[in-house]
């Protein structure tokens, strides 16, 4: 209170700072413009659409299975939940089966991707805080990931792997074991970041107590994914709705006490060990025979809507789809996670710091090509 | 005749120590480079030269070859001259550090003074540069500069204080000569540790990289300048961070002495003897550097002005008292330690006691829950 007096005394003036798209820790091309009092931020308007290429306009002049390239294109940090969910909206929409081993598969590659995906977080939260070295081995491990995928799927990245009806093809002969030592190095990598950040004096000054975000704020926002837990709330697509395979696995929900940056962070990396669980389990069960379910290569899914829910890293992913009965969707609507997690982002900055709107921006862990869509 | 021997002595030292402190910059930056790497896990530069060891050299010569990009706005001429109202500083504290007992251009009686008088004015050029670049992260970072050079500039002189009252000089090389029994660093712990963290800030190297935090103000003062005006910048700041280390080595380290070495060896082997403990300090700061997030500024100047500048004032009390009491060293060495043990001792219990309350819980409903769902 007292500076604010000194402030009227001295006439100060409020300076605006455009704070991106071409800021590095905006994330990608987020914009935000700040209304400044020194360093302090009493304003915010954030701008987004500086990645918007139209998908879901696109989708509806695609056939459907050309739909989950553009689908793997959104969220590029977990394309592979990206395409199960639009695989399952469809598969749902024909009643469709999808073979044992296909749906094994597809949760082992979702939850590596989840991992992939947490991992990067993990870096770049680090990066955001000014820690440079947790991005890197971050990265390492990443990268054993990717290779992985590379193997499994032909992609790094992009992998247009999960078709309607299963999976693409069988994975390779040494999966099992490359999974499995990969495991045991993901592990390890994780608990050298967990030494290294998390318990940090300096970290914990960064980031405990910053951006709080209420249970009532979150659920009032439509906020999802680990940012909805960390602030307490425990809802979890994988548990309370079991899509695909979900309810053979058992594992827990990690939800934070009070939904500030650090629960965040540390509900990430929770997760990211509840992840490495449920992959332990399902390789173990994984069943042998067929990995999909043939359909025609011109769908015509039957008239009618459908709306599917999936829980990507950053959280809910919905797609509504109305099919008119052609070989095209009539209209694709996606509900991502990034964009409803990222309207708190006004709410959260005022009256905090330049250098928390770095931490609280990092800490929400938003997907540009998702919020623009 | 004289006269132009005199000058022509002056202007070569000048360029010498000029020449001098670019190959300690080239092997900072390739040191820091490799250690960083190794520390993260990778190489580090592996394709230049040997090891990488030509890649400062590479760097240098890309800068000095890059288009000096201007924006249309800037203030020009403090523009031009922010850079070397922050080199010459960091270079000019040069002239009275010496290297090895007699080795120093002139051995000043003032000679920490000289040093900290002269290390105070960087803040200009940075305020400076970063109001001339007339972009707003410079604007910030120049300002979050001036507030941090300026608050850490205070436990810096107190810290040295007690060492120049210990030594009862100014002069390095009296202060040097004064640790041949033991160093500074036995009897004023708590002044080395206010000197290293306050030089750190001073430097601004990680965890107090906060004007030029490339995440929050993008490089801060920093932003505008490109090719060798950047470049300039750059050097100055190795040469600072060289500068602390190698004040931290003379001050508290014992400088050129090592037990066991006496009489006409140490003006040689000193140098490698100091250079050895400047290079070890040096890898103390990268080795921060890897490790530690940064701090927030206001975090920055609650640390600075509630801890640091008490520790610093207690440490004076406790030299004065013991210059005047006249107590065995050892005395105020276990003081200085339990000083030093207890705020430990006393943050870390706080912190630990926060830290255990710190967790996330895991949640798992009741199977039947699960199943209700559709």
């Amino acid at each position: 209170m007292v500076d604010q007096d000194i402030n009227k005394k001295l006439d100060t003036v409020q300076m605006m700072v455009n704070m991106g798209p071409q800021h590095p820790s905006t994330h990608g091309v987020f914009r935000m413009v700040l209304a400044v009092d020194g360093e302090r931020i009493v304003d915010v308007e954030p701008h987004i659409g500086y990645l918007h290429r139209g998908s879901e306009k696109l989708c509806e002049g695609e056939i459907y299975v050309q739909i989950v390239t553009l689908f793997d294109r959104l969220d590029y940090l977990s394309n592979l939940n990206n395409e199960m969910v639009f695989c399952r909206a469809v598969e749902k929409l024909m009643d469709l089966e999808v073979p044992e081993r296909a749906e094994y598969i597809r949760v082992i590659l979702c939850e590596l991707n989840r991992v992939a995906s947490h991992l990067l977080f993990i870096g770049t939260f680090g990066l955001d805080v000014g820690a440079m070295t947790p991005s890197m081995y971050m990265f390492r491990d990443r990268e054993k990931i990717q290779s992985l995928f590379e193997a499994v799927t032909g992609a790094r990245m992009m992998h247009n792997y999960i078709r309607i009806g299963g999976i693409k093809n069988d994975v390779p002969e040494d999966f099992d074991q490359r999974m499995r030592s990969l495991i045991v190095e993901l592990k390890k990598g994780l608990e050298e970041a967990d030494k290294l950040l998390s318990f940090n004096e300096i970290f914990l000054a960064r980031t405990k107590n910053i951006g709080t975000m209420s249970a009532k704020m979150a659920i009032e926002y439509g906020v999802s994914g680990p940012s909805l837990r960390a602030s307490g709330v425990p809802i979890d697509i994988r548990k309370d709705h079991p899509y695909s395979i979900y309810d053979r696995f058992d594992f827990g929900i990690p939800i934070g006490e009070v939904g500030d940056c650090w629960d965040r962070y540390y509900v990430r990396l929770e997760e990211v060990r509840q992840s490495i669980s449920i992959m332990e389990q399902a390789l173990d069960q994984l069943p042998d025979g067929d990995t999909i379910t043939p359909t025609r290569f011109l769908l015509r899914p039957p008239k009618g809507e459908v709306y599917v829910r999936g829980e990507n890293p950053r959280g809910e992913i919905g797609v509504y789809m109305i099919s008119d009965g052609t070989d095209k969707p009539y209209r694709v609507k996606v509900r991502p996670p990034s964009f409803c997690n990222l309207m708190t982002i006004k709410d959260l900055l005022i009256d905090t710091y330049i250098a928390d709107a770095v931490v609280i921006l990092g800490s929400l862990d938003i997907v540009l090509g998702e919020v623009d869509r | 005749m004289s006269l132009i021997i005199d000058v022509g002595m002056r202007i070569s030292l000048i360029l010498g120590l000029l020449t001098g402190l670019s190959v300690v910059v080239l092997s900072l930056v390739w040191v820091e480079r490799k250690f960083l790497g190794r520390i993260q896990m990778r190489m580090g530069p592996m394709v230049v030269g040997p090891y990488g060891l030509l890649q400062p050299v590479a760097d240098a010569i890309k800068l000095v070859a890059k288009e000096d990009l201007l924006s249309p706005w800037v203030d020009r001429i403090v523009y031009w001259v922010a850079p070397l109202a922050v080199f010459i500083p960091s270079f000019m504290i040069w002239v009275t550090i010496p290297i090895s007992r007699d080795i120093v251009i002139r051995n000043m009686d003032m000679g920490l003074f000289y040093i900290i008088a002269f290390s105070v004015l960087s803040i200009v050029g940075l305020v400076a540069a970063g109001w001339a670049s007339s972009n707003k992260y410079a604007v910030l970072g120049g300002f979050r500069a001036a507030a941090q050079l300026i608050s850490y500039e205070i436990p810096l002189i107190m810290a040295v204080l007690g060492v120049a009252m210990l030594a009862q000089s100014l002069n390095l090389q009296e202060i040097v000569n004064q640790q041949d029994t033991y160093v500074y660093a036995l009897v004023q712990p708590l002044g080395l540790l206010i000197f290293f963290i306050a030089g750190l800030a001073e430097i601004g190297r990680t965890p107090f990289d906060i004007h030029p935090a490339e995440s929050e103000v993008v490089g801060g003062p920093f932003v505008e300048y490109s090719g060798a005006h950047w470049s300039i910048f750059f050097l100055a700041e190795y040469i600072n961070t060289f500068a602390i280390a190698a004040l931290t080595v003379l001050l508290f380290l014992g400088g050129w002495l090592l037990p066991g070495l006496s009489g006409g060896a140490i003006t040689t082997v000193g140098i490698f003897v100091f250079f050895a403990k400047t290079y070890l300090v040096i890898l103390v700061i990268f080795w921060f550097r890897g490790t530690y997030p940064r701090l927030r500024i206001d975090q920055l100047m609650s640390f600075g002005w509630k801890m640091l500048v008490p520790l610093s004032f207690i440490n004076i009390i406790l030299t004065g008292c013991y210059m005047f009491y006249g107590w065995p060293a050892w005395l105020m060495s276990i003081i200085s330690v339990t000083i030093l043990v207890s705020v430990f001792w006393l943050v870390s219990k706080r912190m630990n006691n926060t830290k255990k309350e710190y967790t996330v819980h895991i949640y798992k409903p009741e199977s039947s829950e699960v199943k209700n769902a559709g």
